[in-house]
């Protein structure tokens, strides 16, 4: 079948297309180029006056794994608030802060997007998190590997082991957990509370290992670096909340030594100890860091006001968190020798001076980091806010006079200890379709995906073009995933499974001779038994494997 | 004859995987690594092959539209059991979700203790890795540990080595209330655990006193409910002195009313031993009829643990109300569907209403149901995925032969499409 979209015009930063009217070919699952000769089309869609751009990915999100699912079962009565009545085409479920996965898949489908990418797969876990997001309807998915706790990665470092040794190691990993990334979250910290140490600085020793977060960072940014994977390495850096941590940032960033690195959830470890509540934003430090180096990316982590659950692997920070918890009830686990979590849930209020100055710090740096292409918009689904805030937050990005109304309303010493009011800059289109398209496909690895050219998946999305930036991007015309209409007007009207994202890194396989014996003497599983099979993604006939290249 | 080893089981809940088992034709023979639980578990023979239908046997397929012709028109159908793996789990909420039914798993009012207490206050919990290398103190209360999991003791223990305790002999294991019915909890070196003895119905009284004392409130009596204070002072100080202790319980021993406040009290005592410099972690313990499983997999499905319905056309949930007993005693359900795909002993409950049996061959009835579709058992006739208790992994269950039953998932699928 041959589907032509006529006439819209196009956002493609990948091609470095800006708002150029444009028709799109489709078929079987792609875009193609137009047509040699004559030609029949069988589908037709005028899109004179509408906006294009492919599907919307969302390079941090939790969408799948444990901690998720304990968020779930410790908020029935956030669910309750939103139920989700199934129809002759989706399932039912619930949505607000930690939405089922069908209901996932349908909303994010919902507001363009065509994939998402959950931060943290504990590697004792990843089996979970792939059946959860096997269960997530249209949306491709992946993962990014969690290392840096693992009992076997210290012991390795204490035991001096090169970083070959540490390589192969990251890279079998990233094979039985089915990986496209690795993370790490607060460095050896999640390891370190498990000998009940409640902070870990960069340069602080694990109390067993006496290895430090700036070494752990540093052989795993290697790592990802030396195995071609084009993802760099995934860091939720140290010290988590703390007022101060912005220095611990800024040495983060000074600390890697020019190797690719990608900070998530910035705005969570930007906060200075200036003010008379000890507390402030180091958007602007972060941003001119971000902007003098070019091998740092990040995503924000932006919070919005509202009732959500925060849900993270750093069970250090999230129990010395807990007093915030809202409503008040809280879960933390150390897990297996590989890592941890904590799930909190939050109320960021716009009255309370933190939270409001939190708010703000978020869109300071989102305005002050100049290239599109090294920042990405997220609020750590659903740490910040659920994901169904994303339409909201992009109204602020993109309009001055609502941004500056909504500054108004928030704490009132919030508003003095920011310089929001006086950043003029209006985020554009193609900016947005950077970060949310063809930046995210390029910082993860994808191929094929994020573009709207000839060869690309045809994942596109369509917009009418509205000043009201909400709206717009709230509602989508058409959502097409691999070519299939699954969204008319905001609602899914066809559904499909997605592929599972991966990269397989070489490894020697001897090293599964030092892992043996590890797991042997030490785990609760045998290895043969811990490996995820190709099998168990895809033998239920949903699920598909797609392999991206290596970086040479 | 073939011998397939590592052979993990998905009936003892703590995801022994080490099990050797001779296949020969349909017949399973555990070689090594067995236990009370899993060796019957994995030997049972298979009796049924074919489904029935009014005691008739049938064809798959005039069995599966005979069960989608029962729950056809109606109201309020139950499925109870969901004692199956996550594909069944998965086929099991599709039916659930089109029927608009309950569906209740057969564990859930022992789990309903742990949930009440995590949806209120929440905990910090572990897994069993962290207990095998790190442990130094374990409590265990109300329950009989190694009649629960016979292995527990020796895989998680008394394992040879661990990371983080030089010797492992020298942990120290304290039980509070039940004693235990064997000498599994006695240490390699011969150390006897120490027994803070009580009626299970007292717990909730001691445990409050234990974590009064945690807390350093004063306690004027010398006794409580037949353990001296100074003995649970005596533990206080322990949990104290310890670096990585673990407090476990079976939710689903402690069988009195309004147990979820003990399971609270517990969780709540252990976060006041992680504020007083050192670490302790709860370790409840569960995963038996795929409790975990059908808990995780209704979770992110739906949001709730299961014991759930659908009647509304979306997720409803109501650990009490949706009580599959309940339900039938109060004559407001109008259908039975059980799902029990690993344990043919375990019936379901006895009613006049229509009544559908998905379960392992060799399930004895005392009065046939209108259905009975014997299916293959997750981990023996066909791979799948199971929850270990500590709900944070899933193991890998293998295929051992070629029995051609049905899954539980083909099954299930089959009548939601047929409906």
């Amino acid at each position: 079948m041959l589907i032509r979209l006529t006439g819209g015009t196009v956002y493609d930063p990948a091609s470095g297309i800006d708002g150029q009217q444009q028709d799109i070919y489709i078929q079987n699952g792609r875009i193609i180029d137009k047509p040699q000769g004559e030609f029949k089309v069988d589908q037709d869609y005028d899109l004179k006056g509408k906006v294009v751009m492919s599907g919307a990915i969302d390079m941090h999100t939790h969408i799948g794994g444990g901690k998720g699912n304990i968020a779930r079962t410790l908020l029935p009565e956030d669910h309750r608030h939103d139920p989700v009545h199934r129809s002759d085409i989706t399932r039912s479920g619930c949505g607000h802060a930690m939405p089922s996965t069908f209901v996932t898949g349908y909303r994010y489908a919902e507001m363009g997007y065509t994939a998402g990418f959950e931060p943290a797969l504990l590697p004792i876990n990843a089996r979970q998190a792939h059946m959860e997001m096997g269960d997530i309807p249209i949306l491709d998915k992946g993962g990014y590997v969690m290392l840096g706790s693992d009992d076997y990665l210290l012991r390795l470092l204490t035991a001096k082991k090169d970083q070959k040794a540490i390589n192969d190691y990251v890279a079998w990993t990233m094979h039985t957990a089915k990986a496209i990334g690795v993370k790490v979250v607060n460095p050896g910290g999640i390891n370190a509370f498990k000998f009940n140490q409640r902070k870990l600085d960069l340069d602080e020793q694990n109390a067993h290992y006496g290895v430090t977060p700036r070494e752990i960072l540093q052989v795993l940014a290697t790592a990802v670096k030396e195995l071609g994977v084009p993802h760099p390495l995934h860091v939720h850096g140290c010290n988590l909340g703390v007022p101060g941590n912005v220095q611990t940032t800024l040495d983060t960033i000074q600390g890697i030594g020019g190797l690719p690195m990608h900070l998530t959830h910035i705005q969570f470890h930007s906060y200075g100890t200036e003010g008379d509540f000890k507390f402030s934003s180091g958007a602007a430090q972060i941003a001119e860091a971000i902007n003098s180096n070019k091998n740092i990316t990040i995503d924000v982590g932006q919070i919005l006001f509202g009732q959500t659950v925060t849900a993270s692997g750093d069970n250090m920070r999230q129990h010395a968190n807990h007093k915030f918890a809202s409503p008040n009830k809280w879960v933390t686990m150390d897990i297996e020798c590989d890592a941890g979590c904590g799930v909190v849930p939050f109320k960021y209020k716009d009255q309370n001076f933190v939270n409001a100055l939190q708010w703000a710090i978020g869109l300071e740096t989102f305005l002050l980091v100049n290239d599109p292409w090294r920042i990405f918009l997220t609020t750590d689904h659903p740490n910040g806010a659920p994901f169904t805030s994303y339409p909201h937050l992009i109204r602020l990005l993109m309009d001055r006079s609502f941004r500056n109304d909504m500054l108004a309303t928030i704490h009132p010493e919030a508003q003095k200890m920011t310089t929001l009011a006086s950043i003029d800059r209006e985020y554009t289109l193609q900016e947005i379709a950077i970060m949310t398209r063809a930046g995210a496909a390029k910082l993860i690895g994808l191929k094929d995906r994020g573009g709207l050219s000839a060869g690309n998946f045809a994942d596109i999305t369509i917009y009418t073009e509205n000043t009201d930036r909400q709206k717009m991007f709230e509602k989508p015309d058409y959502v097409f995933k691999d070519g299939q209409l699954v969204v008319v007007n905001g609602k899914v009207v066809s559904t499909k499974w997605g592929t599972t994202h991966v990269v397989k890194p070489d490894f020697d396989p001897s090293v599964e001779k030092g892992l043996t014996d590890y797991f042997d003497r030490y785990l609760t599983m045998k290895l043969g038994n811990f490996k995820i099979s190709d099998d168990e993604i895809i033998e239920d006939g949903r699920g598909s494997l797609t392999v991206h290249p290596l970086s040479s | 004859m073939i011998e397939i080893t590592e052979v993990p089981s998905p009936f003892c809940g703590i995801g022994t995987d080490d099990l050797t088992i001779r296949v020969e034709g349909l017949s399973l023979k555990v070689i090594e690594n067995g236990c009370a639980v899993n060796t019957p578990a994995f030997e049972q023979v298979i009796t049924d092959t074919r489904p029935r239908v009014n005691g008739q046997e049938v064809d798959l397929d005039v069995a599966i539209e005979a069960a989608a012709a029962l729950l056809k028109d109606t109201r309020l159908p139950v499925i109870g059991g969901c004692a199956t793996d996550v594909n069944g789990m998965r086929g099991l909420l599709a039916l659930a979700d089109r029927a608009g039914a309950v569906v209740d798993n057969m564990n859930f009012t022992g789990a309903r203790n742990n949930f009440l207490a995590l949806q209120d206050s929440g905990w910090m919990n572990t897994t069993l890795a962290e207990v095998k290398n790190r442990c130094d103190l374990l409590v265990v209360v109300g329950t009989d540990l190694e009649a629960f999991a016979p292995r527990f003791y020796e895989r998680y223990i008394w394992n040879k080595e661990a990371m983080f305790v030089e010797d492992t002999s020298s942990r120290e294991v304290i039980y509070l209330g039940k004693a235990p019915s064997g000498s599994a909890s006695t240490s390699p070196s011969g150390k006897h655990a120490q027994i803070l003895a009580c009626q299970t119905q007292d717990l909730p009284e001691v445990v409050a006193v234990l974590r009064a004392l945690v807390k350093g409130q004063p306690i004027t009596a010398k006794a409580v409910c037949g353990i001296a204070v100074s003995d649970l002072q005596a533990l206080a100080d322990k949990f104290k002195a310890a670096k990585y202790s673990v407090v476990t319980w079976a939710a689903g021993a402690l069988a009195y009313a309004q147990a979820e406040l003990t399971v609270q009290q517990l969780s709540e005592m252990i976060k006041d031993i992680n504020n007083q410099n050192t670490r302790c972690s709860g370790l409840p313990l569960a995963g038996k009829e795929g409790d975990q499983t059908a808990n995780q997999v209704c979770g992110w499905t739906t949001g709730y643990p299961a014991r759930m319905r659908f009647s509304a056309g979306y997720p409803e949930y109501d650990p009490f109300l949706n009580d599959t007993h309940l339900l039938l005693a109060n004559g407001e359900a109008d259908a039975l569907v059980w799902v029990q795909a690993f344990n043919s002993k375990s019936v379901p409950p006895e009613t006049s209403l229509p009544t559908i049996v998905v379960a392992r061959s060799g399930m004895v009835f005392t009065k046939e149901p209108d259905v009975f579709i014997p299916v293959g058992t997750p981990g023996i006739d066909h791979a799948g995925h199971a929850y270990r208790m500590d709900n944070v992994v899933a193991i890998r269950l293998k295929k051992l032969r070629d029995s051609g039953l049905p899954s539980t998932a083909e099954v299930l699928n089959g009548i939601e499409q047929a409906l």
